[in-house]
């Protein structure tokens, strides 16, 4: 993956001791801005980005020069306002948009990294991002706020900084994957490990891509970000260009076509072990786990102001998964308010044009911050 | 503002931590902030005034009294209230538990259904009473266990919670409501107002 000149990187010098046991220091940190700090620094909200997205917000995206993947939240007057906050989002540790990730080289054997780059956990995203405050120097975050896998690292974020952000925004996330979230990152990960140009993860050094398999794997994931009936009212059985079934195997349905569609553009943006490393840390969340089985003691520490948000279509992280957020904050006594969308767009409602979506997020922040 | 809500607002004490469960757009929360300085929390289950309540900076969570009072602890409030929705519920008995159990103390209002023209609607139709306060009819109420002041006065015994203060709204007027006038309000007066403790 070429990474092109223009990506803002910070290299955090401060050495971040991983979950796994290893220690990394003077990595680069990939990251985007919009809007602008004010004076008081009080106008900053953390971005966090799910498993296949960048810094790259909104906008037009520089590498893949298409919309930003939050295009539709985030912007000038839109739910997250660039007029008034400073945005800031940072590609993930792991990824391949320019953060230090398995395509970088190893320091120590001048090697690209490939499998040999330390697992990552969200734990460590959230505690290499938090360097961004630092050098902003913000001391206090408006608010952190993030979908999916962003909506964990939300949830791990407050939890280790109990005060660097004012208000909490996890949206149709989950506080640990289930044994079927599990299941289906599996399928991805053995459908890149079989493409035979996998090499172990050492293609970028042998100059192959093992394309079919990263291509099965995001065809596979996509499926789990839309819900049956939305794919019913889009697809149907409805055949691509044709009039009738061909009688074997190339794409007879729309809704092949489509897939196979998102699977070879997903390809061009994204690296195959990257989607191992990312997927592996969704996995290995478990922030119940991590205070021992009572989620209420990750939120114990903070006096921020929680909303939670979830869709009625989304069969990855269900409502009752973002409610059992909701649950252990009421427990103690915590600021949280929760609404579950209604929707057809499945899991993937949160990126998309869901009106009483955009709005509830809009009221939610700018009310806060009228009130801060 | 309905009197009602004036009513509630008066019974609640400054800077408490107060839940409205079932509270609609929100008018009740606002009030109590505003006026009495509350840590105020509401439980709403449509999804639009859920979304009107946030619109208005207020903390609600979408949701059922039946299912999601169980997540709050004991005495995480010193007032619960209950608008006009006990006799919607399956369990009333199971409910005003759980108000008193994550309240201090609860406040519950009702419509009276021994107000003088519902019984009259009935006794002269005969059929089941439509009025201003209840306006469905029998086959799409929500309102499954509805009751009069002297029911709830006698609940109070069966089920053993202690009645701290009653009141009656009659023609936006309010009075007490007590043991010599009890026969005269639960015939006039269109609401009773209740605050409870166990």
């Amino acid at each position: 993956m070429n990474i092109k000149e223009n990506i803002k990187t910070l290299i955090i010098k401060k050495p971040l001791n991983l979950d796994c046991g290893k220690t990394i220091n003077n990595y680069p940190l990939a990251y985007e801005t919009y809007g602008s700090l004010n004076k008081n620094k009080d106008n900053a909200i953390l971005v966090f980005h799910a498993l296949t997205g960048d810094q790259f917000v909104t906008g037009i995206n520089p590498i893949t020069k298409k919309d930003g993947w939050w295009s539709y939240a985030v912007g000038p007057n839109k739910s997250i306002d660039t007029n008034k906050y400073f945005v800031i989002c940072a590609n993930v540790i792991g990824g391949c948009m320019g953060s230090y990730g398995p395509s970088h080289k190893n320091p120590d054997t001048n090697k690209i990294y490939g499998t040999d780059f330390p697992v990552i956990t969200i734990n460590d995203m959230v505690n290499a991002q938090v360097n961004l405050l630092d050098h902003f120097k913000i001391k206090k975050l408006f608010s952190v706020v993030g979908g999916s896998m962003g909506g964990m690292q939300v949830l791990q974020f407050i939890s280790n900084y109990p005060d660097k952000a004012s208000t909490v925004v996890p949206i149709a996330c989950t506080s640990n994957h289930s044994a079927q979230n599990i299941a289906f990152n599996e399928l991805g990960r053995q459908a890149i490990a079989s493409d035979h140009n996998w090499s172990d993860g050492k293609y970028l050094s042998n100059n192959t891509l093992p394309d079919k398999g990263l291509s099965v794997a995001r065809m596979a994931a996509h499926i789990t970000y839309l819900s049956k009936k939305g794919l019913q009212e889009k697809f149907g059985r409805k055949l691509q260009e044709r009039d009738a079934l061909k009688f074997g195997f190339d794409a007879d349905f729309q809704i092949e076509s489509y897939l196979r569609y998102q699977g070879s553009v997903f390809v061009d943006r994204f690296d195959a072990n990257s989607y191992l490393y990312i997927t592996r840390a969704m996995d290995y969340f478990d922030l119940v786990k991590q205070f021992d089985g009572n989620l209420s003691n990750a939120f114990k520490k903070t006096k921020a102001k929680f909303f939670v948000i979830s869709f009625t279509s989304d069969w990855l992280y269900p409502t009752q998964e973002n409610k059992d957020i909701v649950i252990a904050l009421n427990a103690i006594g915590a600021d949280v308010g929760f609404v579950e969308i209604k929707s057809d767009k499945g899991h993937d409602s949160f990126l998309l044009d869901v009106p009483d979506f955009l709005k509830t997020l809009k009221n939610f922040l700018d009310k806060s911050y009228s009130e801060r | 503002m309905k009197t009602e809500y004036k009513i509630i607002v008066d019974l609640i004490e400054e800077k408490t931590r107060v839940l409205d469960v079932g509270c609609d757009d929100g008018t009740l929360m606002e009030s109590l902030k505003k006026n009495k300085n509350v840590d105020a929390r509401g439980i709403e289950i449509s999804k639009d005034k859920v979304q009107t309540c946030v619109s208005k900076g207020l903390t609600v969570i979408e949701g059922n009294a039946e299912l999601d009072l169980k997540q709050f602890p004991n005495d995480s409030f010193d007032y619960v209230v209950l608008g006009q929705t006990l006799q919607a519920f399956v369990n009333p008995e199971i409910v005003i538990k759980e108000l008193l159990r994550v309240g201090k103390k609860a406040i519950i209002t009702i419509p009276n259904f021994g107000h003088w023209k519902v019984r009259l609607n009935l006794l002269i139709k005969g059929t089941m009473p439509i009025t201003e306060s209840l306006p469905n009819d029998w086959y799409n109420t929500p309102n499954i266990h509805m009751c009069t002041i002297k029911d709830f006065v006698k609940f109070s015994k069966i089920i053993n919670f202690k009645i701290f203060k009653s009141l009656a709204l009659t023609n936006k007027n309010i009075s007490n409501i007590n043991n010599s006038n009890l026969f005269y309000k639960n015939l006039f007066a269109e609401l009773g107002i209740f605050l409870i403790e166990k």
